[in-house]
């Protein structure tokens, strides 16, 4: 059996470890991303990659000595760099000297033939292309159920009662969806893990901001790369609606769930009109739907050097001023800190919530949550 | 009184303005370039400009703001493919979107869509349409694309028998259709080195800190990209998996693998910009190729807003001298 690998998504590693290990490849999990796996990537990678190169490089190079043949990852049509990086990483760890060899999913309606190839070469116990698809199939409603899961976290996340709970049931419930192998058992570990997310103790009366994030993929999936930026808002008493999941982005471009029925294109299109490759043109886009949607602020999260997002960026002041939608910006690399972070973020949060306020006229003190209500004005003692 | 049409002097300047400048004459306007960079342009640019972005993006914005005040109209393509199979940096596919809303007051803009790969007229329609902002007839604007491209093969040629752009705008502008030979035979050592990156990095004196004369007085000749054989180039087999995407960085990996392959460079010199997104890759394709191959030296340097002249030149005369004792050290030299 070949020995396989992929880069790490925040929990979609459930789903595809089922999918490859179905098809007969032997996968070697790789491990979350953490400092020693940064630490490994930097060292390797060109100076100026953005950071998911430099976060997957590490990675394979962490799973690489357990024997790795095979590694499987995504493409890309260009003009973002991220097409290339698969190449990339296939030169620099064959010339660290280990031989594996790289399997690349580009669009499979620019390129049909190439992914069943490709999808060939990842099913050495020959099953049929029918099973192969009852595969796919299963490990897309997994997918499916772990997206649903992390959505509703960050709605019950801000309205917990007491701190931490969320984020242990969910830890707990991800393991029922991770043992469910069968169409039926996701099912209903889907919907037992949804409902155990609800019970979660909440405080329906609560005043919370909402906020959407925008950005570039693999920062907005992977929460090792921006420093679970999610769950440090929710904390903060912070709604958080992402712009992008891996189903979601994978199934459609459109956004049928606004009021407005606008795409996130048709959205863009006064102030982008050109497709950059990446995300830019999404994260105008979406920072224009939340607007109209009426959220308190919009977070913008992009790797250093994200040419797209740079592109974005010079572009969303304009947009936060036509909009009047409040965007705070980050450019997360290897240097970047969490407690540099959290004080950015919440300054961002008492800018909103005062702002909110203001419009509500009442008191800001009020409108805070009550862990972090204090008997002065801005006592924010429990806070850490 | 004609109309006025600016044309910033930074990124495709230095490739194509002998082109635009024609096709904007041919219409009856009068065409005014930014010149070329000087030290409050680049102070301007990086206050107006995003702080993450790269130099010669800054530059661009510096140019726009020196230019805005003076014109009626700025020209700021959206160029997108000029050759139907590789794009340019996504930058310069949001430059009139970046330009527009991170800059107030500025003129109208001409901001056409250059797309050759929307079909075999595509660019011939794209500049009807720039022409049709400025009031002028299908005609004409046909006849001005025309007389702007006859320029632009003017400029080839002129690259092709070893000029640098900013000498062949020169040329251009004067009349003069043959390299002088000065130009070319100021080589004293011997020494040929490849300046490899983008033109509007290595052409511009200020951001490249006057590298090519400094290089050229030290009795190296330079060649850069443009002046390698351009068909030879476009049908090099590529030993990369996948095409890159972008123009120049495509144009330069050819470059690379050609002159390994060819020889006739003593030394290669890579020079980027600070924070460039296509260079992140192509620098590390580069340098990977100079260490399989050890036959001709490789550096690297990259500038930014802050680089230092001595710092640069310190380097190049390392580097020089390197080059010229392992020249000396080899039997036959």
């Amino acid at each position: 059996m070949p020995k396989v690998t992929f880069p790490h998504v925040a929990e979609s590693y459930r789903a595809f470890k089922m999918l490859l290990e179905d098809l007969g490849n032997e996968v070697i999990l790789p491990p979350r991303p953490s400092m020693h796996t940064l630490d490994r990537g930097v060292q390797y990678a060109p100076e100026f990659a953005c950071f998911p190169v430099k976060i997957l490089l590490g990675t394979y190079l962490e799973t690489c000595p357990q024997g790795v043949e095979l590694i499987v990852t995504s493409g890309g049509v260009g003009p973002c760099r991220a097409g290339h990086y698969a190449q990339l990483h296939k030169k620099i760890l064959r010339s660290l000297g280990y031989p594996i060899d790289i399997i690349v999913f580009e669009p499979p309606r620019l390129y049909p033939l190439d992914f069943l190839h490709n999808i060939q070469r990842l099913n050495p116990g020959r099953l049929s292309y029918r099973s192969v698809y009852e595969c796919i199939k299963r490990a897309w409603r997994k997918l499916q159920a772990l997206d649903d899961l992390e959505k509703l976290s960050h709605r019950v996340r801000p309205r917990e009662i007491t701190r931490g709970a969320t984020t242990r049931t969910y830890r707990k419930v991800l393991e029922w969806i991770d043992r469910a192998y069968t169409w039926r058992e996701i099912e209903t570990a889907a919907s037992s893990a949804l409902h155990a997310l609800h019970e979660v103790p909440q405080d329906p009366f609560r005043r919370i901001l909402r906020v959407g994030i925008v950005g570039e993929i693999y920062v907005l999936l992977e929460p090792a790369s921006n420093l679970e930026i999610e769950e440090t808002l929710g904390h903060l008493g912070v709604e958080v609606e992402r712009s992008m999941f891996l189903t979601g982005w994978t199934r459609d471009n459109t956004w049928a769930e606004t009021s407005e029925g606008l795409t996130v294109k048709d959205a863009a299109l006064p102030y982008l009109p050109e497709l950059l490759g990446g995300h830019g043109r999404d994260s105008i886009g979406n920072t224009i739907l939340y607007a109209k949607r009426g959220f308190d602020g919009v977070i913008q999260l992009a790797p250093f050097t994200c040419i797209p997002e740079i592109v974005a960026r010079t572009i969303l002041p304009r947009v936060s001023r036509d909009h009047n939608i409040p965007v705070l910006t980050f450019f997360l690399d290897e240097q970047t800190g969490k407690a540099g972070t959290a004080t950015r973020l919440e300054a961002f949060v008492d800018l909103m919530r005062r702002k909110k306020s203001k419009q509500a006229g009442s008191d800001c003190n009020e409108s805070l949550p009550w862990h972090r209500r204090g008997f002065g004005k801005y006592q924010y003692s429990n806070l850490r | 009184m004609s109309v006025r049409v600016g044309i910033p002097g930074a990124l495709l300047y230095y490739l194509y303005y002998p082109a635009w400048s024609v096709f904007f004459r041919s219409l009856g306007a009068e065409v005014v370039s930014s010149g070329r960079t000087t030290s409050e342009m680049l102070d301007q640019g990086v206050r107006e400009a995003l702080a993450d972005a790269c130099v010669p993006v800054k530059l661009y914005f510096g140019h726009v703001m020196t230019l805005a005040q003076k014109v009626d109209y700025l020209f700021i393509p959206r160029v997108v493919c000029l050759n139907k199979e590789t794009t340019y940096c996504p930058k310069f596919l949001g430059m009139p979107d970046m330009i527009r809303h991170s800059i107030p007051d500025l003129p109208p803009m001409i901001d056409v869509r250059l797309d050759a790969r929307e079909g075999w007229n595509a660019l011939r329609l794209a500049y009807r349409q720039a022409a049709e902002m400025l009031g002028a007839g299908r005609w004409a604007a046909d006849r001005a694309y025309w007389k702007a491209a006859a320029a632009e093969r003017r400029l080839q040629a002129l690259l092709q028998k070893g000029c640098q752009p900013p000498e062949a705008i020169k040329m251009l502008n004067r009349g003069v259709a043959r390299p002088v030979p000065e130009t070319t035979a100021r080589a004293s050592t011997g020494m040929v080195f490849a300046v490899l990156g983008y033109p509007y990095i290595i052409h511009d004196q200020y951001i490249s800190l006057g590298m090519l004369p400094k290089l050229q007085k030290m009795g190296v000749r330079v060649v850069t990209a443009e002046n390698l054989p351009h068909r030879q180039l476009m049908h090099w087999h590529s030993k990369l998996d996948k095409r890159l995407f972008w123009t120049f960085s495509d144009l330069c990996m050819r470059a690379t693998e050609y002159l390994y392959a060819r020889g006739g460079v003593d030394g290669i010199i890579h020079l980027t910009a600070f924070g460039c997104g296509p260079d992140s890759l192509l620098d590390k394709f580069m340098e990977m190729k100079a260490r399989e191959q050890k036959t001709i030296p490789f550096m690297s340097l990259t500038i930014d807003e802050q680089s230092g002249e001595a710092g640069v030149a310190t380097r190049l005369e390392a580097f020089v001298d390197m080059v010229r004792r392992k020249k000396g050290a080899l039997p036959g030299a």
